[in-house]
Order: C-alpha cells, then structure tokens, then sequence
C-alpha cells in the first residue's frame, strides 16, 4: 500500500541538522573562516547583525554571522535569541553624539564648518569596478595619518539650534520604553518608535525612506548631518548616584532637517528626522531618520496619507525578525485547514452544479 | 537535560509576568491581553507564544503532549517537544488521556478533554477581526464597544454570494456572550469542543504578543444566524485505517491517479481505535503489508 503514515520526525530533523552543518562547513579542503576574520573583513555584516539583532557584541554577532552562513536576517534572530535570555539590569544615560571620537562627519547644507567635512572610511566616491587585485590578496598600502584635529565639532542640529531655525528635541524624562520588554501600543511614544526603527529591517526601512522621497509622505529633507564613530556608554547605578563609563560603541547618526511651515502654534521652522544604529550603518541611518520624520506627521498637523507615515503599519511591519518568522511559517503542514477549504470549494461546487442541473 | 537555562527556558521573572496575563486573560473569557512576548529560539508564527504559555504553566509533575494538525510526529511537533524535553526534562507523551499539558497547533484532540488537563492553543493572528479592519488600534475600540457588526456583515455577504459561510477554518466565536474570538486556525469541525470544555484552554500569540483564555465550563458559541445555523465540515468519509466516522480526516493523495485515502488527523485517537480492534477499510491491507 503506497500510504505510510509519517513517523520519524525526529530522526528527519536530526539528519537535516547534520547535513546543514556539513554544508555549512563546504568543501574541508578550503581553510575554515574564524570569527576575527569576519568582524575584521565582514564587519559591515557584523554591525547590520548587531544592529537588527539589538546586541552590541562583535565577537558573538561573528559567530552569529558564520552559524548563519552570511544570512543577515537568520544572524539577527541567533543574536535576538541570546539576548532575550540576558537579565536586563538598566538603562545608559542618552549617548552625547557631541563628544563622539568621529572618524566620519558630512553635512549636506553647509559647505563648511567647525571640524571641517571628514570622510571617511566610505564607500561614497569608489567607482564600483571589480577589484581583481583584491581578489589575489595582499594587504593595501597604509592609508595617510595626520594629528588628531582637537576643534569641537558640534552638531549641525546644534548649530541651528541655536539660532531657533530647527525645533527643539531631547529627550522626556523617565524611563525609555523597551519594547523588548513591554508589547507595542498606540499613539506609540517617540522613544519606542525610534527602538523600533533601529531593531527593524535595513531593507524595509530603505524601501519606505525611499517611498517618501518619491511622493508619498514627501518631508523635503535635507542630511543635515551624518556622523559615524565612538561614543561612551554611561550608566549611573542608583546605589552609587554619579555615572560610569562602561565602555564604547561605534554608532552611525544621521540628522535630517526637513521643511515645516509652521502651523497656527508654531512659527515656520525646520523640524527634525533622527536615525541612530549600531556600527557603521550609514543607509540605514538615513533610512531611519527619513521614516522617523514621516511618522511624526499626525504630531505636527500634517495629513496622513501614505505607508511610511501610518506609524501602526511602520511599527508592525519594519522587524525581520517577526517577518520572516511569519512569512516562513506558510512552509509548515497545514493540511487540516486545506482540508477544511477543499471540503468547503468542493461543497460550494456541488451546489453550483445542482443549480446548473435545475435549470436545464 | 540543557545547561545554563531555566526550567522551562524562560527566566521566572518572565513566567511571573505571562502568569499575571494568563490570570487577566482567565478572568476576562475571549478578551485579548498584550503581554511582554520574549524572542524565542524558535522563528515567530512558529508557536513562540504556545510555548511561552506552555513554559510558563508547566511543572516539574506535568505530562507534556504536542500535536500539528493532530499529529504527535510533525515535524514542528517535534521540535517543540524536544524543545520541552531538553529545557524542561519533563515527561512526554502521544496520548491524549495521559497529558497535562497539551500544546497544539490547528486541532482539538478528539477525544474529549478533563478538568485537569490545560490545552495551550498556537495562534498565528489573535484579533479575529484582522482581516476585516487592519488597525490594531481600532479593532481595540471595536472589542471595547463589543461593535461586531463588521463581522455580522461579513457572513452575511457571504450568504448573499455563496449561499454559505465561507470561513472554514479559524471560525470567529463568541466567548461567554461578550468578546468576539479567533478559535486560532482550527478547522471549524473543532469549534463545538471549546464549548462548556472541562479543560482550562489558554491561546498564546508570540509575534502579535497577545494571550487569552477560556476558561472551563465557559460558552463559546460559532457565530451564525438563526435561519443559517453554524455548520462544521468533514470529509464524508470513514478512517481508512480505524473505520471512525466521528473524526476530522486528513485527505492523503496515495497514487498519481486520483486515489486518495482518508485517515483522522488525530493520530492518537487513530491509533488507540486500531489498539481496541477498530479496522477501516485501507487497514486491513497495511497490516497485511
């Protein structure tokens, strides 16, 4: 009889297991990657998998990155894993972005300032040819070192700021919402927006960034600032009162100042779209700060018309990790409720037929 | 069992809080309760919120039963088992009348459940209105408002245009005459069993971050109207295996040339008729084979 009925699930799954890992290895004959050579040589995939896996640790996102075999969203959710089971013991006082140890700074609406226009280690000017050399190998010449510049180098919202062009922005007092914590609810509160933007998809983000550019949800931005480089981490244990530094992270920030002409409250001003994420992750920061600006549109008496200023669409739909798992889920038997539909078409049918019949 | 991990996996302040929104989803029959959805180390849409309500009820003494479609031997089943036994070490079982615990995705067991057993239901998409008004926020108001008559429309247009409710799986009820419920993706066949059930039935929805309950002895009623009567589907047909008529059957495409055999896809309740003498018209040949 061809039907046996399907045992053996679990011996499936730990063979399944077995070949991934081998696949997972490929041919042995090739040198196995270590975890250094990918937070050195694949550290953009390193930040994006700390980034939208919400944990900032290089040496684990590597490992996450070489058991995913280089897939970025199954990276994040290994990262997103690990850290749900971590105790949650506080919160860090707001990074100051002022004092950041830049190694990149670029403002689009001011041809100069304090500190200067500073590149970089970017992508921006390359002429994307192949690079057959770096194929073969080899280490590059050193790149060109100079003194340390020691000018402030304040924020360009700062800087507009004090002439009163650009709303003010800082943050509420209280504790920030974690929505790792706490589920989402609506009118969603800035700071869990913004938690949720620099958990959420690049490629979402990217998508919607772009969408407002296009027409729908236009907030005429310009980047006001971009900024990648090393800030501090404070805490400041109640126990103790004061705070401490417990170490440093490289974060991308990007400032939009966007147009407003004012409303009946408020006199025309520039208004802002903020994007911060972990390591150098420059389009998702501007992607970030483009959506954060759109979302504010219900805030600032704007009409919402448009998929990037529907906070409730944005919030529900901007983390990998929630859809891929939903996305994916559609591959798991469900055979029982086709069954229920075939019943259901099959019995609609024959009602159809036995009218056609009766009419004849 | 694994190292380094909880019981049950999650930390006890997280079992603390699932706890206090099973408590609020038991005392308020059918209404939805946001609760703080941890990330698991299985994928969302996967049963994350069935096993987070699973961890959070089951004890050292529990017997744990996990079933897909009906099925003990799913793959997903497997994997949520094993998932128990490693983190958990607690006790397994496939038959239904020897669980304390069941965790399931897509069935009711057939066989009828007790007052000391919990059944833990996997829901993909709590808001049993989703499909009818996509913000969140206004189908809060709706359940707040009990204002159901979008959902009154949609089967009555159905009516109008095919003459029948089409919803054949996850078929909205109402729980104890006030919230408007989704049964989860269980075939309609199931929805007469959560009806005054002696089982505490407890729904987890992990990525919509949403628990409810049912508690024993509560009505749950299938929507309908009193000139169209909820019905349930089956296949007209008798276990190939067993010979039941009374049970929800799987369709199993045997050959490339329209041959199908219909078996229940509840394995155990197959599978204890067999054990008692029970033999379908297919069941002969396999234990001939």
């Amino acid at each position: 009889m061809a039907y046996v009925a399907v045992k053996g699930g679990e011996q499936a799954i730990a063979n399944a297991h077995a070949w991934l890992a081998e696949a997972r290895r490929g041919d042995p004959a090739v040198p196995e990657v270590t975890l250094s050579q990918i937070s050195e040589q694949l550290g953009r995939a390193v930040d994006r998998a700390m980034g939208e896996g919400s944990l900032y640790d290089r040496e684990l996102a590597a490992l996450a990155v070489k058991q995913a075999q280089g897939d970025l969203i199954e990276a994040a959710f290994l990262l997103r894993a690990y850290r749900t089971t971590m105790p949650r013991f506080g919160h860090s006082l707001p990074v100051d972005t002022a004092k950041m140890q830049l190694r990149r700074r670029v403002s689009a609406v001011f041809k100069d300032l304090p500190g200067g226009q500073v590149l970089g280690p970017t992508y921006d000017y390359t002429h994307r040819l192949l690079d057959f050399a770096l194929a073969a190998g080899g280490n590059p010449p050193p790149a060109p070192q100079d003194q340390a510049d020691a000018t402030a180098m304040p924020r360009v919202a700062d800087i507009l700021g004090d002439e009163g062009l650009i709303e003010r922005d800082g943050a509420e007092d209280g504790e920030p919402g974690d929505l790792t914590r706490e589920p989402l609810s609506f009118p969603a509160p800035r700071d869990v927006r913004l938690q949720a933007l620099a958990r959420g998809d690049e490629g979402f983000l990217l998508a919607m960034g772009y969408s407002t550019q296009r027409g729908y949800g236009g907030s005429h931005p310009f980047a006001g600032e971009i900024r990648m480089g090393e800030v501090s981490i404070e805490l400041e244990p109640p126990e103790l009162g004061f705070a401490i530094d417990i170490g440093e992270i490289t974060v991308t920030e990007c400032q939009m100042v966007n147009q407003f002409k004012g409303s009946k409250t408020v006199p025309p001003q520039f208004t802002r779209g903020y994007g911060l994420v972990f390591g150098q992750t420059e389009r998702k920061a501007m992607a970030m700060a483009l959506v954060d600006r759109a979302m504010r549109a219900e805030e600032l008496g704007e009409d919402v018309t448009a998929p990037a200023q529907n906070v409730e669409f944005v919030l529900y739909h901007s983390d990998n990790i929630e859809a891929t798992g939903f996305v994916e889920h559609l591959k798991l038997p469900h055979y029982v409720d086709f069954q229920s539909e075939l019943e259901s078409v099959r019995r609609m049918r024959a009602e159809v037929a036995q009218l056609a019949e009766a009419a004849e | 069992m694994m190292q380094g991990y909880n019981f049950a996996y999650l930390d006890e302040q997280t079992k603390r809080m699932i706890r206090r929104a099973i408590l609020k989803a038991v005392a308020v029959p059918g209404l939805q309760v946001p609760f703080g959805s941890r990330e698991m180390p299985l994928p969302y849409g996967w049963g994350t919120g069935g096993i987070q309500v699973t961890a959070s009820v089951l004890g050292r003494n529990d017997v744990l039963k996990v079933i897909d479609q009906g099925a003990d031997d799913t793959t997903n089943a497997v994997s949520i088992r094993q998932f128990f036994a490693r983190t958990a070490g607690v006790a397994t079982t496939t038959r239904t009348a020897e669980a304390s615990v069941i965790q399931t995705r897509h069935r009711i067991p057939e066989q009828a459940l007790r007052e000391d057993q919990i059944i833990v239901y996997q829901v993909p998409q709590p808001e049993p209105l989703s499909r009818l008004e996509p913000s969140r926020a206004e189908t809060r108001r709706m359940h707040a408002l009990a204002d159901y008559g979008l959902m009154h429309v949609k089967l009555y247009e159905d009516i109008a245009r095919f003459g029948q409710v089409a919803i054949s799986y996850d078929y909205p009820v109402m729980v104890n005459h006030r919230y408007l419920m989704a049964p989860s993706p269980i075939p309609a066949f199931d929805n007469p069993k959560m009806h005054m059930m002696p089982a505490l039935q407890l729904f987890g929805a992990g990525r919509e971050k949403r628990i409810y309950a049912v508690p024993p002895y509560t009505e749950v009623r299938s929507l309908d109207f009193d000139d169209h009567p909820f019905r349930a589907g089956r296949a007209p047909h008798a276990c190939g295996l067993c010979g039941a008529t009374d049970s929800y059957l799987d369709e199993v495409v045997v050959d490339n040339r329209g041959g199908r055999l219909f078996v229940c896809s509840d394995t155990d309740y197959c599978a204890e008729r067999r054990a008692t003498g029970h033999v379908g018209a297919d069941g002969v040949q396999e234990a001939a084979e």
